[in-house]
Parts: C-alpha cells; sequence; structure tokens
C-alpha cells in the first residue's frame, strides 16, 4: 500500500474542511449560529516533509489539527490519510486506521492520565491495536523509552514525577508506540521551558530521521517553525491566507497578514533591530461566530481595497508552490508584493 | 577511526535521568504494597480498618463464643444494669451472666447487639454497594454519552423529588407478603430493606459523578485516549473510573452511615425487621422511652453504630489517599 503511491502524490491531503460548532442560547437552547473555528482549509502534507501551521491564538490552528484526525466529527469537507478518505467516516470505523495517524498534544500534564504509570501509558495503543504478550509490550515500551530518551529505569512511576519535558517524551513515546505515518504536533513546545523547547525540537527532528516521520507541526511560535517546517500556512480566522514553502515565506511573504506577523518576529541582532519596519495591525480579530463580509482580514488589513469588503479572495496558487488568498494577486502571477 | 570502536546510533538523544545508573526498571512490586505502604501513613484509616476488623469480628464470631440466645426471655432478670454500674452503685441489679445487661423482657443486651450488628452491618454494606453500582453505573452513563444525559439526568432528578419515606413505606406494602412467601421472612425483608434503600439513594453518588465525568471528558488525555482509538468501554473503565475514584469513595462512606440509619428509622416505624429481631438502630429506638432510666441501652448500639460510620468514613479517606499517586508519592 506505501510503495503503491507515487512519490508526488501527498500522505495527507485536506480538501475544503469545516469544522463549525454551534452555539445555543436562549431559554429552549435553541442554535442561534455557530463558531467557524475551521471555514474551508486545504492543504496537502508530502510524506516526510513538516507543514508547520502558524498564526495567532484563536485562530483555529489546534481544531484544524484535531479535525484532521477526526477527533471531531467535521461539518464538511475531504480527508484523505495514506490513501484512505476518512472524512465521513463514523468513528467506530476508524479505529483501523489510528494507527497510521498519531497526535502530541499541547500541555503534557494534561494530557496524560493521572492514574497510569508511564509503562502503562506507553502501552496502551499496544493493547489497543496488537496482540502482543505482556514481555514484548515490555520490551517495546523499553526501546520507545530509549528512542525518545528517557530512562527505563522509570517505567513504573507516574506522570506527575517527570518535569514538563519528560513528561513531553512520554507523550511523544505513546504516539509513535504503532509506528505511525502522520504525527500531529499540536503546539507540542509551547507549555515548555525555552531551554527544553530545544530539546524536544530536537528530539522530534531525529525521530523523523530515524522513523521517516510525517508532520503537521502547530505553532504560534515562528522562529521555531521556521527552525523544523519544510513548508509554512499561515491562518487567519479559521482559513489559511497563505502557504509556502519555508524559504520564500520568511524571505517575502506575499499575503499582508503574513507580512504584519513575521514583522512581529524579534530581531535578536541590536544592530539591525532599529531599522525593522514593524507593521502594527488595528483592531481585534472578528469573532469567528460572525466573519466579516468579503475576505476575513478586510477589517485589520492595511492594504484593504473595495472588492476586500464584498468578494471572499480564492485560495490558489499565485506563484510554484506558493497559495495565497489575497485579491492583490488577482491580476497576474508577478503582481508587486 | 578504528574498527574497535562500538556502533554508537547517529544521533545520540539525551536521555533523561541518570544515564549511568544501571537499566533495570525499578522495583517491581505491585501497585496495592504501595498502596498499602501510603494507607498505614494515614493514622485515623489505620485506626478506622482496626475498629471495622473489631466489630465485624465481634458480631460474627462474638455470638459463637458468647452462646446466649438474643431473643430468649427470662423475666424474673429483666432490667438488669450493666457490669460496671456496681463500681458506682452498690445496690443495682447486676449480673455477671449478663455483662451488658439486659432489657425490659429480661433478654441479654450484648446478645441482642451482637445479632442486631449482623443485620444491620450486612443492611449497610449491601445497600451502599447497591446505591455505588446504581450511582456510578448512571453518573458514568449519563456523563459519558451526551444522548443519554438528558432522560437519565430528568430520571435521577424525578427520584430525588419523591418523598423518600413515604416511598418506602409503600414498597414494604406492596412487597412485603410477596418476599416473605418467597425468600422466608428474614431474607424477604432483606432484600426488600436493601433494594429499598438502594434505589432511593443512589441519586447523589449519580449526579456527583456525572459532573466529574463530564469536566474528564473534555480532559486531554481523554482526547489522546481516543485519538489512539480506545473504544467508549475501555475509556470509561481505563480512564474515566480510576479519576472518579476520590467522590465515589466519599459517597461510599457516607451511603454506608445513611443505610445503616435509614434501616433503623424503617425499624422504629416498624417497617423494618419482625419485632423480635433486634437490629442497631431496633434496639436504640425501643429504648429510647426508658433513657433517663437506663441510658447504657442507648448508649451501646449508638456508640456501635457512630463508630462504625466514623471508621468507615477514615477508612475511605485513608482509601482514597492511598489510590491518589500523586499523593502516594511516587
Amino acid at each position: 500500500m506505501l510503495d503503491a503511491r507515487k512519490d508526488d502524490q501527498p500522505l495527507v491531503s485536506v480538501r475544503d474542511l469545516k469544522m463549525h460548532f454551534p452555539i445555543y442560547a436562549g431559554l429552549l437552547r435553541r442554535r442561534v449560529g455557530e463558531v467557524k473555528a475551521v471555514d474551508g482549509v486545504s492543504f496537502d502534507v508530502m510524506e516526510g516533509e513538516t507543514l508547520g501551521l502558524v498564526g495567532e491564538s484563536g485562530c483555529g490552528k489546534s481544531t484544524c489539527g484535531r479535525a484532521v484526525l477526526r477527533l471531531y466529527d467535521i461539518t464538511s469537507g475531504s480527508i484523505t490519510i495514506d490513501d484512505r478518505e476518512i472524512g465521513t467516516t463514523p468513528q467506530n470505523q476508524l479505529r483501523t486506521m489510528r494507527p497510521t495517524m498519531q497526535m502530541v498534544f499541547q500541555d503534557p500534564q494534561a494530557s496524560l492520565n493521572p492514574r497510569m504509570t508511564v509503562e502503562a501509558i506507553i502501552k496502551e495503543p499496544l493493547d489497543e491495536h496488537t496482540s502482543m504478550s505482556d514481555v514484548e509490550k515490555r520490551e517495546k515500551v523499553g526501546e520507545l523509552m530509549d528512542a525518545v530518551g528517557l530512562n527505563r529505569k522509570f517505567a513504573k512511576r507516574y506522570p506527575h514525577a517527570f518535569s514538563g519535558g519528560q513528561r513531553q517524551r512520554i507523550g511523544i513515546a505513546r504516539a509513535l508506540a504503532l509506528n505511525p505515518k502522520f504525527i500531529v504536533c499540536d503546539e507540542p513546545i509551547a507549555a515548555l521551558d525555552v531551554s527544553i523547547q530545544a530539546q524536544v525540537v530536537n528530539l522530534l527532528e531525529d525521530l523523523q530521521e530515524q522513523f521517516g516521520l510525517t508532520y503537521l507541526f502547530i505553532s504560534h511560535d515562528l522562529s521555531m517553525v521556521r527552525h523544523i517546517a519544510t513548508r509554512v500556512a499561515v491562518m487567519y480566522l479559521g482559513k489559511i491566507v497563505e502557504l509556502a514553502p519555508r524559504e520564500a515565506l520568511y524571505a517575502e511573504p506575499l499575503h499582508p497578514y503574513t507580512q504584519a506577523l513575521l514583522s512581529a518576529v524579534p530581531e535578536p541582532d541590536p544592530s539591525l533591530e532599529g531599522k525593522v519596519e514593524r507593521i502594527i495591525l488595528q483592531g481585534d480579530v472578528p469573532s469567528p461566530s460572525n466573519p466579516p463580509q468579503g475576505c476575513n482580514f478586510c477589517t485589520r488589513c492595511p492594504a484593504v481595497m473595495d472588492i476586500c469588503q464584498t468578494d471572499e479572495p480564492a485560495y490558489r496558487e499565485v506563484r510554484p508552490g506558493r497559495f495565497t488568498a489575497c485579491h492583490l494577486y488577482n491580476d497576474n502571477n508577478n503582481a508587486a508584493g | 577511526m578504528t574498527d574497535s570502536l562500538p556502533q554508537r546510533p547517529a544521533k545520540p538523544v539525551l536521555t533523561a535521568g541518570d544515564s549511568s545508573a544501571p537499566l533495570t526498571v525499578e522495583k517491581t512490586r505491585s501497585q496495592w504494597a504501595d498502596v498499602w505502604d501510603q494507607f498505614k501513613t494515614h493514622k485515623g484509616a489505620v485506626f478506622g480498618l482496626g475498629f471495622l476488623i473489631f466489630i465485624t469480628l465481634f458480631v460474627t464470631v462474638g455470638p459463637m463464643i458468647w452462646g446466649v440466645d438474643p431473643g430468649k426471655l427470662d423475666i424474673r432478670n429483666k432490667d438488669v444494669r450493666p457490669i460496671y454500674i456496681a463500681l458506682m452503685d452498690s445496690n443495682a441489679k447486676v449480673s455477671w451472666a449478663n455483662p451488658m445487661g439486659t432489657d425490659n423482657l429480661g433478654r441479654d443486651i450484648m446478645a441482642n447487639i451482637m445479632q442486631g450488628g449482623r443485620i444491620s452491618l450486612a443492611v449497610g454494606w449491601t445497600a451502599m454497594i447497591l446505591t455505588l453500582f446504581l450511582g456510578t453505573t448512571i453518573g458514568v452513563l449519563a456523563g459519558y454519552f451526551r444522548r443519554l444525559d438528558g432522560i437519565l439526568m430528568r430520571f435521577t432528578d424525578l427520584v430525588l423529588a419523591l418523598p423518600l419515606l413515604p416511598l418506602l413505606l409503600v414498597m414494604m406494602l406492596l412487597f412485603r407478603d410477596p418476599l416473605r412467601a418467597a425468600f422466608g421472612p428474614e431474607n424477604g425483608i432483606f432484600i426488600l430493606i436493601v433494594v429499598g434503600i438502594g434505589i432511593t439513594s443512589w441519586m447523589h453518588t449519580a449526579r456527583i459523578v456525572r459532573g466529574d465525568v463530564m469536566a474528564l471528558k473534555e480532559r486531554e488525555f481523554v482526547l489522546a485516549a481516543r485519538s489512539i482509538g480506545t473504544p467508549a468501554r475501555r475509556m470509561i473503565t481505563r480512564h474515566l473510573l480510576p479519576n472518579v475514584l476520590s467522590p465515589i469513595m466519599v459517597s461510599a462512606t457516607l451511603g454506608l452511615a445513611t443505610a445503616i440509619i435509614t434501616e433503623s428509622a424503617l425499624s422504629f416505624l416498624g417497617l423494618g425487621f419482625p419485632s423480635d429481631f433486634p437490629t442497631w438502630g431496633k434496639i436504640l429506638f425501643d429504648s429510647v422511652d426508658r433513657m433517663t432510666s437506663f441510658p447504657e441501652r442507648v448508649i451501646w448500639p449508638g456508640l456501635a453504630i457512630s463508630l462504625t460510620v466514623l471508621s468507615v468514613n477514615y477508612i475511605g479517606d485513608g482509601l482514597r489517599d492511598a489510590l491518589d499517586p500523586r499523593i502516594r508519592g511516587l
């Protein structure tokens, strides 16, 4: 199955994914609207690459990651992972698909059951999906702990006895237990100390090399994404506004939102710091339950035009490998950035 | 480099902890040994356990040693005071044959407390287990499956709104005779009382468990288990139940107390066990009229009830701590 797929075909392919959460209000708890957390997102993840997904808080990054793994029942859209369409599969039939796709969670404290030992936590996927004997499972848990750099001695301890970085390693070991192809890393480093962040990111990179993993790396840390990602997608208010290879995106952001976002990254060199032109956006992010008409970004865009207020820009490839949803690039592919 | 160098992984990853230490898994003690170690550090729980073992032995083994028939009437030796009264009042009617005295019909109080304790403890434990089972099942189902939540919780509210005693009285009237005919007079009433108490006191447990399950369900480790593909039944047994253990334990200890007391109240109303069948609650209520002249007849069964309830409370407290790995410090 793996070999059957051609090289140019993506491992994960998401088309027009929508995840709307209903809002109930009033005496009768009637449905009065919906939060459009993810509203028409399309992207591909190639085998072996890392797709970074960035955006500010509340833009739907995490929801998108969870929806791709079908931890939610999505509103509409199609998700194809490893040549299998899982967009509308009922949860109980997804079970056989679960070993292929795993997740590393943001808060390593909350993502580990406090009543289970480390061994039991890492063993759970093996219990669910394999018919190994107890001894084999224990050996496999030991191997996984070695792989993520945890001492095997600690197998019988409980999560509260570990530091944040160690807990995240436990979470990574659990995600690796079933030899997945695709791992969604939902801000795996956001809850960690900066010194530990580097360790965990390096660990993720080593593991990618070792096991040939494909990551969807969700983060709000632009410099970390620049370090780890092959391509980067920028989300704003439930939509992807720009998707481009890493170097191209950081060198020349096309969408005005990406430009503003990148200008907020601090410049470590004090002599260059003064030259950095900060684009400061005015106003707040509109509510995802009531997005503006036209382009989602038209309320804050520094380059707003009339058409932005009425027509929603199409998300399309404006240059080879570079996708964006902005009216600035309507006329031709070489419009000024 | 030379060939003799051992093969090393291309990029050694940092090992957390002291990697130079021998790589043996830490002491493979059973979890229950750790639980017992932590339990022992809770003084109250150890005392509670000691008392519970003592009272259980007292009511089970006691009657074999103290071979007096609790129902035997000995009208000549009625109203005998306990033996210790002789220390204060040399004229008191005491006898070594009845160290805790006799009641107004000359029945031996010690034998009655032993026999009554058997019934009270049996009713208490069985009703508590039934309550917990019902409450936990309904609470977990309502909390975990959103579709069942509405109907199960409205049903819970309905049962909560029913007045408890009239309901029990009606149950007694309706089912006493068929059950007696089917299981014999004592067993029939026992089943009736246990079921009656069980199905009228599970609601609080159910509501507490439901609330906790709903909160736990949104935690990331449950999401993680879902991403692994853990089916609902193992999600409940592996992730939810161990984490709602604390409130269940608390309702268990309270449930035992309530069950013993409800049984006393029923006996007091004359709807519990037959009149010649002692239970702690019944002995207590029979003696209330003459409490001022014979305080010991109220004190002993009352003390037995309170101390049993207290000890179970402490045991529950200790167990809750011992079963929580965070408190256990491992």
